[in-house]
């Protein structure tokens, strides 16, 4: 039976006590001091000068270690248990791209050192490139994006820089978006100056095609979208959906949070895609740190590619080179070269896969999701609106077991949590009621597909036979449940000292107080 | 296709396929991947690279890396943003933790207790270190920091210009750009004192009017100048209804005076130097923070929050003020980030926490103290002038006395000597000639500068 440990871990400037040090810090040379000649923090301007010492908390070694390392045993991972979040692509983070980033090559580099002594990175990133282009069927990549949602921005601002370069910008403010995309791509197309039009979707759940061609126009920037869909429902009728589009002169975008489906299957080039984007966090298997750091490298077409941001990666035949050589650059989207830790981590991941391994993975995580999703149908009184073909994920609704017993799609993920599982994301997309959103990635054992299946069993029967532990659950983590409304009030957001200026030695108020 | 047996695939074999095959009801994985159309699908293998076992993945990427040469190979004298401190190795133990490596964003926050409890400390040691009521748990770097602070601004005084120092990171300025232009946001840039290499103040009182959303400052600036005139920034930005951003060293507030004291609206900063290796610039930590509840909600990205547990028994974290996030305001957020750096986050909690206030003091005093030797020790041989006169922290500009291309061969002899010199200032500004940044912190030792000095020397004279 799972317990998460539960260490009601004070806050550590509670542990706080004066006198204590965690770091024998470097010290000040007393040779260089020397030759100064004089105390350097006379240099100082009196008023930058800080006023006492910096509040922070006075712990020892031991205690921030403990500190840190019960928290981390307060907290759900992939490398705990199976992660079903849909749409997040939770799969197993392989150990062997962790040993190949623990390298001082790679972390003691400095971004802008000659290029001369930063040749094996850089080859390693020119290979990335090619292996990205080839696997989504793009012309060339930039993999300075570090995020999913900051490759949607720089495809955004490609788009923005196309439709200028033709002298359309003025025109084509609108940007198209399922009423099931992410929240990220209509906020990212308002971040870049688009208009955002909401196309909705058809009772197969996808695209309607009709609704499609009614807002597709000289006012188009472009359409985003995933594919398969946030559904797990592949768009069919995406050949026809991008000639809508390209006929109004639009760019279409393809979103790869849902790429893991259709890996070494489908190419978004193939689909007649623009510009993609690559979740190298989600489909690449490196680890998401609780948020980040992620890699969201963009792909474009030939056309496409005097857009791309600078530096790309050259080679002459002999060296590898920063190239600044891209006519109508949008410029850059991090100051750097992007997350490269990450992208050496999803390097590593292609090798150790391989073309027939790399199709393997979109092959068993469909396999994984379809299983998954048979058995639930079968035995259990959970709906799945629209087709019943899906591929790396689907979205169960709750809305009849919650009719009938009051429960909500919220306390069946959350009675999940004391199984030792991670729940589903509920509540989205926002077109299934009581959405309950499953995907059970490639890395999943067949015993843990079945643990998950009786989890969704299991919590079915409760909400008959026991509906309140559901709608009080979580019961086996470290904390029961949370009350998030008392949280969100801007005095909350941190705990502070009560005398900072002092370097106080006692924690502020709590909140509510 | 073939059973495939891998290690990350248990599924993958032909005797488990079968067994999961049937359990769907259908005879093959085609069968699944049927409605898609045959124009569209690949019909052939990816041509990417595939070694068969651990060991050839693992000596292939190390073979590759062998041939950079890192900060562990030579004295690196670059900074420029991206910083080379010695991170402790608890900070490295606490970021191994697979239970935070591997996780995903805290939406269960139950299960999560510990990544978030983790995050609310980091917004707090910084909240407490820059004197600001609240800070995100991150943003991706330093730079898109300073777009989303601009925005940010734009928004809570309905103003559409903003005024950057014009000595800035080409990087940050070029990122800068492409986060305010959609948004119609104007940037001016504002003269630096060819002299003292700090603000010019004049420049600043005319071009600050009542279109002007805010105003940026660095502390130390992009040259490492420590400009007092900085402190009188939000009064002359406040009186013009304007809101001051002030971007920040993280290590520097052992010393230096937090932006809140002098009255700062919008903090931001990077926190690489805090958290994680140089990593060829990435990943890094972009940090913001502000005062006042009215640009709290202006925020982008995740906030973690104190509260309880319904039953009001236990301190709980979650992540708060969720209204303002892309994934339930969607086009109307304040910004589209979704994934950012956390992990990073939880590096710089546990490295303040280690170093504490003495710690974080005197780590301020050994780099202050190096600058002076190492600008010291670049001042006393012709043909070599510290470029900006005043106080620096970390970083100062060296200028060159020579034709054009000096800097560049002196760079490429100091390279054939196993050093590194500073960043080359000849493309991104010219008036200051054969110009370079050096950066030195607590890793640069007093030998190394001894030795960048007698190449120079040296290699001048030749």
């Amino acid at each position: 039976m799972f317990h998460q440990a539960k260490w009601e871990e004070p806050l550590l400037l509670e542990r706080s006590a004066a006198g204590k040090k965690g770091h024998n810090t470097t010290r000040p040379s007393d040779i260089e001091r020397k030759v100064i000649g004089r105390d350097p923090w006379n240099d100082v301007p009196k008023a930058l000068l800080r006023n006492g010492l910096p509040p922070l908390p006075e712990v020892s070694e031991p205690e921030v270690v403990r500190h840190y390392t019960r928290l981390s045993q307060e907290n759900f991972a992939v490398d705990l248990g199976i992660y079903p979040l849909g749409s997040c692509t939770m799969k197993y983070n392989p150990k062997v791209s962790e040993a190949i980033a623990q390298n001082p090559k790679l972390e003691k580099i400095h971004p802008e050192q000659d290029e001369s002594t930063v040749q094996g990175i850089l080859s390693l990133l020119h290979r990335l490139d090619e292996f990205l282009a080839e696997i989504t069927g793009m012309s060339r990549m930039s993999l300075q994006p570090v995020a999913g949602a900051a490759g949607e921005y720089l495809g955004a601002l490609i788009m923005r820089a196309y439709h200028k370069s033709k002298g359309e910008l003025e025109e084509r403010r609108e940007m198209i978006i399922p009423d099931s995309a992410h929240g990220t791509n209509p906020a990212s197309a308002a971040m870049a100056g688009f208009n955002v039009v909401v196309v909705p979707s058809n009772s197969e759940g996808t695209v309607d095609l009709e609704a499609l061609r009614k807002v597709a126009g000289p006012r188009t920037a472009g359409l985003m979208i995933t594919n398969p869909n946030t559904l797990g429902i592949f768009e069919k009728n995406v050949l026809q959906i991008a000639d809508t589009v390209h006929d109004a002169g639009g760019l279409l975008y393809y979103d790869g949070a849902n790429f893991n489906a259709i890996l070494g299957k489908v190419r978004p080039g193939d689909m007649g895609f623009d510009i993609v984007h690559l979740n190298l966090h989600k489909t690449f298997a490196t680890p998401h740190g609780g948020g980040g750091p992620g890699a969201g490298p963009v792909g474009v077409r030939k056309d496409l590619e005097q857009f791309l941001p600078v530096p790309l990666v050259g080679f002459d035949g002999k060296k590898y080179f920063f190239d600044y050589d891209v006519p109508h650059s949008v410029g850059k989207v991090t100051a750097f070269h992007g997350n490269i830790g990450v992208l050496v981590r999803a390097y590593a991941y292609i090798l150790s896969l391989g073309p027939d391994g790399l199709k393997a993975v979109a092959e068993t995580a469909v396999l994984n999701t379809n299983y998954v999703l048979a058995k639930i149908l079968e035995r259990t009184k959970f709906e799945l609106p629209f087709s019943r073909r899906r591929k790396h994920e689907f979205v169960l609704s709750a809305k009849k077991i919650s009719e009938q017993t009051g429960v909500r799609a919220l306390d069946i993920g959350k009675r999940m949590l004391d199984w030792g599982l991670h729940s589903p994301t509920v509540y989205f997309p926002q077109i299934v009621e009581e959405a309950m959103m499953v995907e059970a990635p490639e890395t999943e054992s067949l015993r843990d597909l079945d643990e998950l299946v009786e989890a969704f069993i299991r919590a079915g029967k409760e909400t008959e036979s026991d509906p309140d532990r559901l709608r009080s659950a979580p019961h086996n983590t470290s904390v029961g449940r949370i009350n998030e409304v008392k949280a969100s009030h801007p005095k909350t957001l941190t705990l502070k000292w009560n005398n900072p200026n002092a370097g106080g030695k006692t924690p502020g108020k709590n909140p509510g107080d | 296709m073939a059973s495939f047996d891998h290690p990350f695939l248990p599924n993958a074999s032909a005797p488990i396929r079968k067994i999961m095959l049937r359990a769907i009801g259908v005879v093959s994985i085609d069968e699944l991947y049927s409605d898609i159309p045959s124009e569209v699908r690949t019909n052939r293998a990816l041509k990417v690279d595939w070694l068969p076992s651990e060991q050839e993945v693992k000596s292939h990427i190390d073979r590759m890396l062998a041939d950079n040469k890192s900060a562990s190979d030579m004295p690196v004298f670059l900074g420029a943003g991206v910083y080379n401190h010695y991170l402790p190795a608890a900070v490295k133990a606490i970021l191994a933790r697979t239970e935070f490596q591997t996780s995903y964003t805290p939406y269960q926050a139950e299960i999560s207790q510990g990544l978030l409890q983790s995050l609310f400390e980091f917004q707090s040691m910084i909240a407490d270190l820059t004197q600001m009521d609240a800070v995100n748990s991150s943003l991706y770097d330093g730079s898109t920091a300073l777009g989303e602070a601009a925005r940010m601004a734009s928004r809570a005084t309905g103003r559409k210009k903003i005024l950057v120092p014009e000595a800035l990171h080409p990087g940050k300025f070029s990122v800068l750009k492409n986060y305010t232009e959609p948004a119609g946001i104007g940037i001016e840039t504002l003269r630096y004192d060819r002299e003292t290499g700090g603000l010019e103040k004049g420049d600043l009182l005319s071009k600050i009017d009542r279109d002007t959303a805010a105003v940026y400052c660095e502390v130390p600036s992009f040259f490492g100048i420590l400009d007092p005139e900085v402190v009188n920034l939000p009064s002359i930005c406040h009186a013009k209804g304007a809101l001051s951003i002030v971007g920040f060293d993280p290590v520097s507030l052992g010393g230096l005076k937090p932006p809140g004291e002098y009255g700062a609206d919008i903090v931001i900063a990077e926190g690489q130097s805090i958290s994680t290796e140089m990593n060829f610039g990435g990943p890094a930590l972009g940090m913001i923070g502000c005062r006042g509840e009215h640009l709290i909600r202006q925020l982008p990205g995740r906030l973690i929050g104190m509260t309880t547990t319904l039953d009001g028994k236990q301190r709980a974290f979650s992540m708060v003020l969720q209204t303002r996030e892309q994934h339930i305001r969607r086009e109307k957020a304040t910004s589209n980030i979704c994934t950012n750096e956390a992990l990073f986050a939880i590096g710089a909690a546990v490295y303040l926490s280690l170093l504490g206030p003495q710690g974080l003091r005197q780590l301020f005093e050994s780099i202050l103290v190096k600058t002076s030797y190492a600008i010291k020790m670049l001042s006393e041989m012709p043909g070599v002038v510290p470029r900006f006169k005043g106080p620096h922290y970390q970083e100062f500009v060296v200028s060159f006395k020579g034709a054009k291309g000096t800097l560049a061969r002196l760079n490429k002899s100091l390279l054939g000597h196993g050093v590194h010199g500073g960043k080359s200032l000849v493309k991104d500004f010219p008036e200051l000639g054969e110009s370079a940044l050096f950066c030195v912190t607590e890793v640069h030792s007093t030998e190394a500068i001894d030795k960048l000095r007698l190449l120079i020397e040296k290699l001048l004279e030749a």
